[in-house]
């Protein structure tokens, strides 16, 4: 084994009294990378551990966003043809558009997140935590394609330091990291984030070449929606359902495709990292908002008249059901909890989306406020189980 | 009618190196020793001398705060040393033995004829007291407290456990004279937990007791989690609970006026040659128990199950309470991307390795910690393991910020650290469970005491 000595070798630099010993921690993080330690379990408890650690949990996540990253790098091509009219341009030339796209934006966000969480590491002293292996991910997932990359930088250094560090890191934070990079973002940058040119890649470039298509006008189905386009079948002549649940529609990155996240969501499941009751449970709220605004619809709000399983298909709905709000340190700790967290979500999210017109999409809003609330949630379902085993006594005594 | 409690939640962990029904006719050891490291929360007063002969049932220490509470020599011989650790607390006081195993005369009488008090002092003076054990906290019962309950749990669910209706099949008249004696110890109800799986089980005879089935994977066997089903323990409760095998020594000891420290122990695990069971003394020395019978060099030797076992030299002793002796190999190696594999040969609870493919593959584990410590970050994965109405990982942080009542809300008289034990297991966080439960036992009987 060259390598294991090779590593060994070059650890004795940084040992206690070696001239890098500072840099211990920093070493030991990329240590851990290479190989599972070879460190055993103590003299007392349990001997055998699972297989599982942070980063296998963190490997499974990322490989369950494989299939919405990649549909969304081809759909960044195929917006990006189809805006010139270009609807027959090849699978190849779409995809690679979308690839050159969006790894600039996957580099600058890991870049940017893991340094910061290096430079703690160097501060704190301690070995790295994993967390931003998948925040790193997500990041370029939920923003437009052409925002800029220095944005990005900056918003996700911000939401590192203090979303998550100055919390005491990994585990320890209230907002879920790579949504405060969103919001960041959305409330620093708005220009960048929200409105109809935003969501094509090279929309402005199209447009000042003149070579827009005709009935392009950049907006996604919920900026149509929001801005309740004349009436319904104005609105379901130009998007179907179909096509939102398939994902080829103008939106974020990877957040088109409800299809490809559901098969995320299968895989987060089957293997057990992601909690389905969380993801259920956002998919009821939704619909039960949704079905709630259908039964109040009145004639000068159209948007509520949108069928209520419409919703679950369009924006970010399904990206944040499956992917955000499953975020185990950000959601509910107790089980219970989890079913009114992603209820309250779903709830929320559609409420905000429907009836707040600053906010065509609700999703970020709503996961970030019951991020908030979480704690709450967990409180109650605490003081409940505490009532539960008292009464138990007092049953007794009777 | 019989009564069958069903319990879903839990985990059965597949090993190699499961002891077959054999008795093997092992040399028996020269050395023993007890070891109040045995005993949580034990100040031992120590009463033998070096050089000092010993028969079986001689005091060798007694609980410093409870003096009537004495603690035995398992063998006649001669000790022949008291060996100190760090502030010169004993780790352990060795007894040479004399091969003839001589016992000192204690109460020969049928228990149901004998009162309670009779009875208790009868345990106390032979040091079979010790072999009782109440909840909350895990440790040796106070003989003042009056117990709501007594429980023995007839079945071990951990991996590799030993089955007792193979150790026990001949001994069900001294299991029922044992039986008889403890039950009388409480003015509520002794409770026998049986395995559910079992057909003819030979503890479905049992009088004088409440028999109660329990149907599902590990922890169902432990006896914490039987409490937790069938008298829960509250503020200010005690039941008590003995071991299967240790309900026979007692019977032995009122069948016949002699004490007896038998334990019929398997020895297995992966890295045990033809592994099965032996007949031993409690406390005997491992030199001679596993001589020959492991393979290779870089093992590790656990008194007790690979759950909550403790790590043990091959030259210490049988724990006091230890039914198994599991030898796996030292997971001192790193593996290169270890956790990048596919991972067909790992075990984990999770479906993130391709292992959950060959569901009743048995795995030889070793101890590697399979991951850095991190903090709290899973969520959900201790409820699938913990068949009580608890909430773990709240409890755990309320020890972790030492605040007693939030504690004593949460259940913490109601676990030790067997209950807990699997959760350590599937940690993703790897973290120390059963040190931050005994941590938590600990605070409450120095905030009490």
């Amino acid at each position: 084994m060259g390598l294991k000595n090779y590593v060994a070798n070059l650890k004795k630099n940084f040992e206690k009294g070696a001239k890098y010993e500072k840099w211990m921690p920093v070493f030991e993080s990329f240590e851990t990378f290479l190989f599972v330690l070879g460190e055993t379990a103590p003299k007392k408890g349990a001997h055998i551990r699972d297989a599982i650690d942070l980063k296998r949990t963190m490997s499974v996540v990322i490989i369950a966003l494989l299939p919405a990253l990649i549909f969304g790098m081809w759909n960044l091509g195929y917006q990006h043809y189809l805006a010139q009219g270009m609807s027959d341009a090849s699978f190849w030339n779409e995809f690679n558009h979308g690839l050159w796209k969006t790894i600039p934006l996957i580099i600058v966000a890991y870049a940017a997140g893991l340094g910061t969480e290096f430079l703690f590491v160097y501060i704190k002293q301690k070995e790295i935590e994993e967390g931003f292996l998948v925040s790193g991910l997500l990041i370029p997932m939920i923003v437009p394609v052409d925002v800029p990359l220095w944005m990005v930088a900056v918003s996700s250094i911000l939401a590192v330091v203090f979303g998550k560090e100055v919390f005491g890191g990994t585990g320890m934070n209230v907002f879920n990291p790579a949504l405060l990079t969103r919001a960041i973002l959305f409330f620093a940058y708005p220009t960048k984030m929200s409105g109809t040119i935003v969501w094509t890649s090279d929309f402005d470039e199209i447009m000042a070449n003149g070579k827009l298509a005709d009935g392009i006008t950049g907006a996604t189905p919920l900026g149509d929606a929001a801005a309740a386009i004349g009436n319904l079948d104005a609105y379901h002549a130009k998007w179907s359902a179909f096509d939102a649940f398939m994902g080829w529609i103008p939106g974020s990155v990877g957040e088109t495709s409800t299809l490809m996240i559901l098969l995320g969501a299968i895989i987060i499941i089957a293997t057990g990292i992601g909690n389905w009751k969380i993801i259920l449970s956002v998919f009821l709220g939704g619909a039960a908002m949704g079905l709630l605004l259908n039964t109040f619809a009145t004639e000068t709000n159209v948007y509520m008249t949108l069928p209520w399983w419409e919703h679950l298909v369009l924006g970010g709905f399904a990206f944040g059901a499956v992917f955000m709000a499953t975020d185990p340190v950000t959601a509910t700790q107790t089980e219970k909890g989890k079913w009114f967290y992603g209820f309250l979500i779903g709830f929320i999210a559609i409420l905000v989306r429907v009836l707040n017109p600053a906010y065509p999409e609700g999703m970020m809003l709503a996961i970030l406020l019951m991020n908030a609330f979480a704690p709450l949630i967990d409180h109650y379902i605490v003081k409940a189980h505490i009532s539960k085993r008292l009464s138990r006594v007092k049953v007794k005594q009777a | 009618m019989t009564k069958v409690i069903k319990l879903k939640k839990g985990l059965d962990i597949r090993l190699q190196g499961k002891p077959q029904p054999k008795l093997a006719s092992a040399k028996l050891s020269s050395g023993y020793a007890l070891k109040p490291s045995d005993f949580p929360g034990l100040t031992p007063k120590l009463s033998a001398k070096v050089d000092q002969d010993v028969k079986a049932g001689t005091e060798l220490f007694s609980d410093k705060y409870n003096p009537e509470v004495k603690y035995t020599s398992p063998v006649s011989g001669k000790v022949v040393a008291v060996n100190r650790g760090e502030r010169r607390r004993i780790l352990e006081v060795v007894i040479e033995s004399d091969g003839k195993n001589e016992s000192l005369d204690f109460t020969k009488a049928n228990p149901l004829q004998l009162s309670k008090e009779d009875i208790t002092k009868n345990l106390l003076e032979s040091g079979n007291w010790t072999f009782i054990r109440q909840r909350p906290y895990a440790i040796v019962a106070n003989p003042q407290h009056s117990p709501k309950s007594i429980f023995v749990s007839t079945f071990d669910s951990a991996p590799l456990a030993p089955d007792y209706q193979f150790i026990l099949q001949d001994k069900m008249d001294t299991f029922q004279t044992g039986i008889n004696a403890i039950s009388k110890l409480t003015s509520g109800k002794t409770y026998l937990g049986l395995d559910a799986k079992i057909t003819n089980n030979i503890f479905d005879r049992t009088e004088n007791a409440e028999k109660v089935y329990f149907d599902g994977p590990h922890p169902a066997g432990a006896v914490g989690v039987q409490i937790h089903h069938l008298d829960a323990v509250n503020k200010g409760e005690v039941v008590w609970y003995v071991n299967v095998q240790d309900v026979v020594n007692i019977g032995h000891l009122f069948l016949t006026g002699k004490v007896n420290f038998e334990r019929t122990i398997a020895i297995c695990g992966s890295e045990v040659k033809d592994p099965q069971y032996h007949k031993c003394i409690i406390g005997a020395g491992l030199k001679e128990l596993l001589h020959e019978k492991t393979l290779g060099e870089n093992n590790r030797i656990i008194s007790g199950n690979v759950l909550s076992g403790s790590k043990v030299s091959a030259d210490n002793y049988l724990g006091f309470y230890d039914s198994q002796l599991t030898v796996i190999p030292e997971g001192n190696e790193p593996e290169l991307f270890g956790w990048a594999t596919p991972g067909f040969g790992k075990f984990s609870m999770s479906r993130s390795f391709l292992s959950w493919l060959t569901p009743n593959k048995e795995y030889r584990l070793d101890s590697n910690l399979r991951g850095g410590h991190r903090p709290f970050v899973v969520t959900g994965q201790y409820e699938k393991v913990v068949p009580m109405d608890i909430l773990p990982v709240h409890l755990l942080k309320a020890i972790i910020i030492e605040d007693i009542d939030l504690m004593e809300q949460l259940g913490i008289y109601e676990i030790a650290e067997e209950e807990l034990a699997l959760c350590e297991v599937v940690c993703t966080s790897k973290t120390p469970v059963q040190a931050i439960v005994r941590k938590g036992i600990e605070l409450m009987i120095k905030e009490f005491n």
